[in-house]
């Protein structure tokens, strides 16, 4: 008999298209939380592969902050479209009344629009399980967090009440208005992804590869400006520069990394060579320490 | 600072040609690993260096431990690596449970998964579950103080749990000036406390996490020792693929899935074996039969599907299966039982109640299981058998368990997938224990359903009727043998096809080595259940006539039959009017005390709560009865 060595990609395929069945077998009604970025890309391809040639049975979901990349908002009905799948789109009503903005509000962009619209999202389509991709190698506090992630009704998240996960086995049952956040890549890191991207020729976000681009520098972070809602300072003038993004969020709030790298193997190239972690890109991390800790339990995703 | 070079660095490469860099990483194999240890024991910062000599630590990261080693550090001004992943400390203060951490870090040649977890008694729960999906376990020993209790407890955690390589780290070499004689001796004792818990083999290194000693190479400060420092021997440790793919395919079915009416996949993970488009399979429970037709994936059919895979499969011919079930070699299928010994893991702070109804999920089933209270539970620091009625938290014991059907399995010594479960409380939802089927009890062992053409449907089809149950229950003397007689002539008239199981003639010989005991009761009743439903899957039309005293039993036989198919007939005459009747003379020797046990004297009736029908015996004749039943049964 011919020995196959898996390797760890394939292992780490495997394990997530096991996590997402196991959601679909067990779930009344599940959803893909989508942010476009390269986490949702490599998610969303292993969704098509799982079900395959069935189309994934759940909806896309982004719960826009309407601050997102101009780039982010083309390719986000495209590769729904193309895995045969519906998009749901929520704005919060109420952060879109009052004008929420990260210019002007600080923390509370961050809460209002994405932690306070997701929970409306969810409970507005009576979602029971929610796929999200995040991954544990991001920072301390989801290094511990399970694969199936249990939310009380009112989707706060208790870390002393979480439930062991053994072998391959999730346990997902729940009571009527709890809900699960499931997170098939956890075992991915930042270089797992990057190498499956460039592997399975996943489409991803032009912004991730340097081109030139109009930007600021604000408390050391270098931000980019995407549209005219930018409010520059007196005499500000945008200065091109060759940048890209190692994550992707709202606009405003999301810190470039001067960069040539215009191919994928080049990104990955200049990530293994780079010296700063994934997160530091972004400003939301930086408010206090635990602060990821505690967005959780609020219910941010 | 006296930190080596990290020895892992391939910067050379990537800069010079990502492309050759990206093509080597793509074929890195992984393993998962568990360190064992508390943090006196370095483990901490074992797992620290690791992150850090593999390049997995960033700039950002390393000036933030820096500046906490400076403040909080416990190395004066050399950096603390613990700080790294001691996030475990942290939770500790704010007690929040103690858990498992998972960290990542790359090398060369293996992507690694680390599965951290505390080392005390208190958190048992956390390592069996860090440990149920490693290949390795890095014990960690201070080689100030030897083998201690705590090394015991890991050790056997981690052989209970099947974890097939053993490292045992010494550490703190650096304490007691590297010596090979320290080394040795702890070495020596230790092998001698594996051996009798059945760990045959393991590779002991000395190392010091703190000073970087035969981490990532051989350490000049220890030339005595010959063996592989420990990354390399991770690097190259055996991993899983050949004793998986190795033994018969198997395949648990998780989802089914049907696009549309011309196609029907069964998707899942291969947990044992290879499998080929054309190989014979079976489906268990069923013991259906088919051949695998293709192997579908997006990328195009494939011709080999491997253990740890997750795949689709299509079948040749339109066979049952469904999620749960498990798609096996043709020629060699698993045992399929509902009575297991097993071993248990409490993880909840509600104690195991014996007797309750819990759900137990393998696979990718989930059934309803009851517990018995446990033959013994396992003292883990000495081994020792101590007599339990329960088990607490984190109590680990060996108890039977009952399934409420039958289910294919493997012992968890064979396959980690196919004999390992967890129990979940129903009211609460809480994972409340992790267990590892030992062997199937009594004779479920080793028999498989033969599946057959001819179905149950088909047999009731060529009688034209439904076969039904009509299950006649009540006191000794209360007619039912009687108006069983006369149902069973109405329904001959009507050309019914029927059999008449009656108790006193069922002890004459199926049930003959039977008394009237509660034990014996029950089992002449499961019996006759047994027989019923075997009548009724060859779509006869049963009529039972049993005091059948007990509503356990009845309910039992009931959930053995196709929803409604069983019809419970209560024959209710009061105590007095039987006993005046005593056509055989019973109540009078049971009165005297000649007979033992017996109903309504000495032995309890219990009266059904809802029978689909009432015969009060006092108010009709039995001819009247009989035509009541019949009406009720073809209205």
């Amino acid at each position: 008999m011919t020995i196959k060595t898996l390797t760890h990609l394939q292992r780490l395929e495997a394990e997530s298209i096991h996590i997402l069945r196991e959601v679909v077998a067990e779930a009344e009604n599940p959803v893909m939380l989508y942010s476009v970025g390269k986490d949702s890309a490599v998610m969303l391809h292993l969704a098509k592969k799982a079900f395959f040639p069935a189309p994934p049975p759940f909806p896309l979901l982004h719960v826009d902050t309407t601050w997102k990349f101009r780039d982010m908002y083309a390719l986000r009905g495209k590769a729904a479209q193309e895995a045969g799948m519906q998009l749901l789109v929520h704005q919060n009503p109420e952060a879109l009344e009052r004008g929420i903005n990260p210019f002007d509000h600080g923390g509370l962009h961050t809460d209002i629009w994405k932690t306070e619209g997701l929970k409306q999202a969810l409970d507005k389509y009576g979602f029971d399980v929610a796929f999200g991709g995040a991954r544990r190698d991001e920072e301390k506090s989801r290094a511990k967090e399970r694969v199936f992630s249990f939310r009380s009704a009112n989707h706060r998240w208790d870390p002393k009440n979480q439930r062991p996960e053994l072998w391959r086995i999730y346990n997902a049952r729940k009571v009527k208005g709890e809900s699960v956040r499931a997170f098939p890549i956890s075992n991915w890191t930042e270089l797992d992804i990057w190498q499956y991207i460039h592997l399975e020729g996943i489409e991803i976000v032009p912004l991730y590869f340097s081109a030139m681009r109009p930007t600021v520098e604000r408390n050391g972070l270098l931000l980019m400006v995407d549209d005219d809602r930018f409010p520059l300072r007196e005499g500000e003038v945008p200065q091109m520069r060759s940048i890209r993004f190692r994550t992707l969020g709202c606009y405003p709030l999301t810190g470039a990394v001067e960069s040539e790298a215009r191919t994928l193997p080049e990104v990955i190239q200049e990530m293994l060579l780079t010296t700063t972690s994934e997160r530091q890109g972004r400003a939301i991390d930086h408010d206090q320490a635990a602060s990821m800790e505690k967005k959780k339990q609020e219910g941010y995703f | 600072m006296t930190i080596n070079d990290p020895i892992y660095k391939t910067d050379t490469l990537i800069a010079e040609n990502i492309d050759a860099y990206l093509d080597a990483h793509q074929h890195k194999s992984m393993l998962r690993f568990i360190t064992c240890g508390s943090v006196d024991d370095g483990k901490s910062t074992l797992i620290g260096r690791l992150l850090y000599d593999s390049k997995m630590i960033f700039e950002d990261q390393l000036a933030a431990l820096e500046a906490d080693s400076k403040r909080v550090g416990t190395q004066g001004h050399e950096i603390d690596f613990a700080l790294l992943v001691d996030g475990l400390a942290a939770e500790r203060e704010q007690g929040i449970t103690i858990d498992v951490a998972y960290r990542f870090f790359t090398t060369e040649k293996r992507k690694f998964i680390v599965a951290d977890t505390p080392g005390h008694e208190q958190y048992t729960r956390n390592m069996v579950t860090g440990a149920s999906t490693t290949d390795l376990a890095v014990i960690l020993i201070d080689a100030r103080k030897g083998v201690l209790t705590q090394t015991r407890r890991h050790s056997k955690l981690v052989h209970l749990l099947g974890v097939r390589h053993v490292v045992l780290a010494v550490n703190k070499m650096d304490l007691v000036g590297y010596d090979e004689e320290v080394f040795d001796r702890i070495v020596a004792d230790y092998r001698t406390f594996a051996t009798s818990i059945g760990i045959t083999d393991f590779l002991a290194i000395p190392i010091s996490g703190f000073k970087g000693d035969n981490i990532t190479a051989h350490s000049p400060n220890m030339p005595w020792y010959t063996g592989t420092a420990l990354l390399p021997h991770l690097e190259t440790v055996e991993v899983e693929d050949s004793r998986e793919q190795a033994g018969p395919f198997r395949m648990p079915v998780q989802w089914v899935n049907r696009p549309n009416l011309d196609f029907r996949g069964f998707a899942g993970v291969i947990v044992s074996g290879q499998v080929r488009p054309g190989d014979a399979i079976r489906v268990l429970p069923s013991g259906k039969t088919s051949t695998i037709a293709r192997i579908v994936s997006l990328e195009g059919d494939r011709d080999l599907a491997v253990a740890g895979e997750s795949v689709t499969l299509t079948l040749a011919d339109e066979i049952d299966c469904s999620r749960g079930q498990v798609i096996v070699a043709a020629q060699a299928p698993l045992e399929v039982a509902d009575q297991f010994e097993t071993t248990l893991v409490w993880m909840d702070e509600q104690a195991l109640i014996p007797g309750r109804p819990y759900w137990l999920k393998i696979g990718t089933q989930t059934v309803s299981a009851t517990i018995q209270p446990p033959k013994y539970e396992i003292n883990v620091n000495t081994q020792e058998h101590l007599a339990a009625k329960t088990l607490d938290l984190n109590a680990i014991g060996v108890a039977n368990v009952t399934t409420d059907r039958e289910i294919p399995f493997a012992p968890y010594a064979e396959n980690r997938d196919l004999g390992g479960f967890i129990l979940i409380d129903k009211l609460t939802n809480r994972t409340i224990a992790a267990g590892m089927i030992n062997f199937a009890l009594r004779r479920a062992h080793n028999i498989h359903w033969q599946a057959t053409d001819i179905s149950r449907d088909h047999h009731a089809a060529m009688k034209n009727q439904k076969p039904a149950v009509l299950w006649l229950t009540g006191l000794s003397g209360s007619g039912k043998s009687t108006i069983a007689n006369l149902v069973e002539r109405n329904l001959a008239r009507m050309n019914r096809h029927t059999f008449l199981l009656d108790g006193d003639n069922v002890r004459h010989g199926l049930n003959k080595d039977l008394g009237f005991t509660e034990t014996d009761r029950v089992e002449n009743i499961r019996r006759v259940g047994e027989v019923a439903k075997l009548m009724t899957d060859a779509g006869l039309i049963v009529i039972t006539a049993f005091i059948s005293p007990f509503r356990s039993e009845r309910d039992m036989v009931r959930g053995m039959m196709q929803p409604g198919e069983f019809i419970e007939v209560f024959v209710d005459t009061p105590l007095e009017v039987a006993e005046a009747r005593d056509v055989k003379g019973l109540y009078a020797k049971a009165r005297s005390g000649a007979l033992k046990n017996f109903t309504g004297i000495s032995s309890p009736y219990e009266h059904p709560h809802a029978p689909e029908l009432r015969i009060d015996t006092t108010e009709m004749t039995a001819e009247q009865a009989a035509d009541l039943i019949v009406a009720r049964l073809i209205p």
